[in-house]
C-alpha cells in the first residue's frame, strides 16, 4: 500500500479528500509514478510539476514501492 | 531632478540636496547600502547618534512597471550588527518616488526629553512636526487611523509601533497597504528600533501634484515593461489564477513539508503533522467558506499583477488579519507546533499592531517554548507571550529583542539564528543551498537574499538536488541576481517568472534602461549585483565580521533532522568560497 497526497489545484481530481488527506492505494509491483497519475488518478502529466516520494524529488518514471509516501504538486512558489 | 532629503534629528532640520553623480544610476538596496557605507561608521552603536536610516524606492518604482512598488530601508542593524537592507511593498515606495525623492537620509538623535516627531513630506517640502500624545504608546491599528484622520486618507505612512518606540531589536518598520491597514513591513533586522532611537514615529508621504518619475527613454521602457508583464501573466506561478494568486505564498507549506525541510517545533523535525491545516490551500478554502471580507489574490501595492496577499476572516466573516503568508504562518505555526490559522492570524495581527517582524517574533516564541515558557502547540500561551511584548513587561522586552537574545537569557542551545537573525522557514540541513545563503548573506539568516529554494524545491530555473552540498556558485549567482532585483524596485516574486522566461528578464533590464537612460545588458545584472554585495561585505568586515560569522548554528552540525536524518554538512570551505572570488 502507498499513500498519495494531491496538493493545490490537483486537489480537484479527488474533491472528496480534505487538504493533505492521503489516498491509500494498492499497486502492482513495478508501477511508476506516471502510471499512477494516468491510469489511477486520471491526472494529465502536464499539470504535474513536482513529485516527492518519501521526501525526495523523483521523476515520473520512478518505480513506487510498498509503504511509499507520495506528494504531487502543480507549479507552486512563494517565499 | 530628483533629490535627496536629509533629515537631521539632532538639530531638527530638513534639507534637500542634489543627487551626487555616483548615486545617479542606483536605487533601492543599491542606494541604501551605498549611503550606509559612505556615511555610517561601521563600528557605531546601531541605536546611537552615528547610525543612519536610508529610505529609497527602486529604479522603476512609481512608474507603470508591473509589481514594482518596493521601498528599501537600510542602515546598520541592531539585530545583527551588520549592514541591513529590508524592503516592503505597500503604498510608500511609489509615493516617495513620485515626489521626486531618491532617498531620505535620517541621521542624528534628539537630545533628551523623549519628544517624538513625525516627518511630513509633500511637493512643497518637508517638515518635522511634534507627535500628538494619542499617536504614541498604542497599537498601530489604533494609531494609523488617527494619522490618516490628521493627514488625509491618500497619504502613505512609514511608521513604527511600540516595539520601535521601546527600541526593541525586533522592531520592524510598517507601511500601509492600499486599504490603509498597518500590514506591510520592512520587518527584518530591527530597523524600527533605529527609527525609534531617532525619535521619529512616522513619515507621512503626500505625493499629490508631485513631479512623478522621469523616464529617459520611453520607448525602451515600454518595450521592457511589456515583456515583463507578458512573462508575469503567462508563468504558472505568477499569472492571474496561478499558484501565488490563488493560494498566496503559504502554498509552499505542503511542498516544503513533503520535502522534509519544514522546520517544526524549534527545528527539531523537518515535517509537521499539522502542515496541511496551516497551508495556502486551507487559507484559500477558509476565505471561501467563511466569506465576509476574506479574500486571496489581494495586492499589497498598486500595479502588482501577481497579488499574492490575502485578508483572512474570523469565523463570522469579519477581518482577522492581512496577511497570512508562508513565513508568518510557519513561524507561529509549525515552528511553535501550532496547527491553527486562527492562532497564527492573531499572532500576526499582534505583530502588525506592535510593529514587529513576524519571522523573528514567531521564531522567538518557539525558542521560548523550548525554554519551557509554554508547551509546543499551546496557542493560547503563544498569544499571551506576544502580549507581554505589547505590554512592555521585562519578559516582553526579552522576547521583543528576538530569538538570539531570548535563547541567551533562558540558556537555550538550539537557537536557530545566523548573525543574530532568526532562520526562516526552510531547514538548511534538508535543503543545503539555502543553508549556504543563510550563512554567507550580508544580512544574517535571510532567505530573500538568495532564494535557492527556486531550483532546489520548486523546479524554477531548473531542478537541483536538495542534498548536494557543492552549491557555492549557485548561492553566489542568486545573491547577485537578487541584489539587482532589489535595486530595480520590483517585488522579488517576479523572479519566478523571469528565471524561467528569458524575455521577462530582458524586460526588467530594459525597464531600468528606459528609466535611467543606460544601456545595461543581461551581463550587467551579475556585475551590478556583485558590486552591491562586495560593498556590503566591506561594511561588515569593518564592523568586525569574519568568515567565522558566516556559519550556521552549531547544533545543525550534530543534531540530525528527521525524516531524512541529516545534519548540515556543507564544508566550511564551500561557504568561504562563495565570496572568495
Ligand atoms: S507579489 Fe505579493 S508581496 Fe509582491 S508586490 Fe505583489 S502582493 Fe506584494
Amino acid at each position: 500500500m502507498i499513500e498519495i497526497r494531491l496538493y493545490a489545484t490537483l486537489g480537484r481530481y479527488r474533491p472528496e479528500l480534505k487538504v493533505g488527506e492521503p489516498l491509500f492505494l494498492n499497486l502492482d509491483q513495478g508501477t511508476t509514478v506516471k502510471r499512477v497519475l494516468q491510469e489511477v488518478l486520471g491526472i494529465p502529466t502536464e499539470v504535474v510539476k513536482t513529485v516527492f516520494v518519501n521526501g525526495i524529488y523523483r521523476e515520473l518514471d520512478h518505480v513506487l514501492a510498498d509503504g511509499d509516501r507520495v506528494g504531487i504538486f502543480p507549479p507552486v512558489a512563494g517565499g | 531632478m530628483s533629490k535627496i532629503l536629509r533629515v537631521n534629528m539632532t538639530d531638527l532640520t530638513t534639507k534637500f540636496e542634489s543627487v551626487p553623480e555616483k548615486y545617479r544610476l542606483t536605487a533601492g538596496r543599491g542606494l541604501t547600502s551605498a549611503i550606509t557605507c559612505d556615511e555610517v561608521p561601521p563600528t557605531c552603536h546601531p541605536l546611537g547618534p552615528n547610525n543612519k536610516i536610508v529610505y529609497a524606492s527602486g529604479i522603476t518604482t512609481g512608474t507603470a512597471a508591473p509589481t514594482s512598488g518596493r521601498i528599501s530601508i537600510g542602515g546598520k542593524s541592531p539585530l545583527t550588527g551588520t549592514i541591513k537592507e529590508t524592503n516592503s511593498g505597500g503604498m510608500a515606495g511609489q509615493k516617495l518616488a513620485r515626489l521626486g525623492i531618491k532617498a531620505i537620509i535620517l541621521e542624528g538623535q534628539p537630545k533628551g526629553n523623549g519628544q517624538q516627531w513625525v516627518l511630513k513630506v509633500d511637493k512643497d517640502g518637508a517638515e518635522l512636526l511634534p507627535t500628538a500624545d494619542e499617536w504614541l504608546g498604542k497599537g498601530l491599528y489604533e494609531t494609523y487611523p488617527l494619522l490618516f484622520d490628521r493627514f488625509g486618507e491618500r497619504v502613505a505612512i512609514i511608521g513604527i509601533g511600540v516595539a520601535g518606540e521601546r527600541l526593541m531589536r525586533n522592531a520592524g518598520i510598517c507601511v500601509n497597504d492600499p486599504e490603509n491597514r498597518p500590514a506591510r513591513y520592512a520587518g527584518r533586522g530591527g530597523m524600527g528600533a533605529v527609527m525609534g532611537s531617532k525619535g521619529l514615529k512616522a513619515i507621512i508621504l503626500d505625493d499629490k501634484d508631485g513631479p512623478g518619475v522621469p523616464i529617459a527613454n520611453k520607448k525602451v521602457f515600454d518595450t521592457g515593461r511589456k515583456k515583463l508583464l507578458e512573462a508575469l501573466r503567462t508563468h504558472a506561478v505568477t499569472k492571474p489564477g496561478g499558484g501565488l494568486n490563488t493560494y498566496g505564498t503559504a502554498v509552499l507549506v505542503n511542498i516544503i513539508n513533503e520535502a522534509g525541510g519544514f522546520p517544526t517545533r524549534n527545528f527539531r523535525e523537518g515535517r509537521f503533522e499539522g502542515a496541511a491545516r496551516i497551508s495556502g490551500e486551507t487559507i484559500h478554502e477558509t476565505c471561501e467558506n467563511r466569506g465576509g471580507v476574506g479574500m486571496t489574490g489581494h495586492g499589497c501595492s498598486p500595479g502588482c499583477v501577481i497579488k499574492c496577499s490575502n485578508v483572512y476572516p474570523k469565523p463570522d466573516g469579519s477581518e482577522l488579519v492581512s496577511v497570512q503568508e508562508y513565513e508568518s504562518v510557519w513561524a507561529f505555526g509549525a515552528h511553535c507546533g501550532i496547527d491553527d490559522l486562527d492562532i497564527t492570524g492573531e499572532c500576526i495581527r499582534l505583530c502588525n499592531d506592535y510593529g514587529l517582524d513576524t519571522i523573528e517574533a514567531g521564531v522567538t516564541i518557539g525558542v521560548a517554548m523550548e525554554a519551557g515558557l509554554a508547551n509546543f502547540g499551546d496557542g493560547k500561551k503563544a498569544i499571551e507571550l506576544m502580549q507581554e511584548i505589547g505590554k512592555g513587561t521585562p519578559l516582553g522586552h526579552v522576547l521583543g529583542n528576538g530569538a538570539a537574545v531570548t535563547a541567551r537569557v533562558f540558556g537555550v542551545v538550539r537557537c536557530p539564528t545566523v548573525k543574530g537573525q532568526a532562520i526562516p522557514a526552510y531547514d538548511p540541513r534538508a535543503i543545503k543551498g539555502i543553508g549556504i545563503t543563510y550563512a554567507i548573506s550580508t544580512m544574517g539568516a535571510d532567505h530573500t537574499s538568495g532564494y535557492t529554494i527556486a531550483p532546489e524545491m520548486l523546479g524554477v530555473s531548473g531542478k537541483v538536488d536538495q542534498f548536494i552540498v557543492e552549491k557555492a556558485d549557485m548561492a553566489r549567482n542568486f545573491q547577485y541576481a537578487t541584489a539587482f532585483i532589489d535595486i530595480s524596485g520590483h517585488c522579488l516574486f517576479i523572479a519566478f517568472a523571469i528565471l524561467d522566461i528569458p524575455s521577462g528578464l530582458e524586460g526588467m533590464v530594459e525597464e531600468c534602461n528606459g528609466v535611467l537612460g543606460t544601456n545595461w545588458t543581461l551581463d550587467d545584472i551579475g556585475r551590478i549585483g556583485g558590486e552591491i554585495i562586495r560593498m556590503e561585505r566591506l561594511f561588515n568586515e569593518a564592523a568586525g565580521f569574519t568568515t567565522a560569522h558566516d556559519r550556521l548554528p552549531e547544533f545543525m552540525k550534530y543534531e540530525k533532522l528527521p525524516p531524512h536524518n541529516v545534519v548540515f554538512d556543507v564544508p566550511d570551505e564551500t561557504l568561504d568560497k562563495v565570496h572568495a572570488t
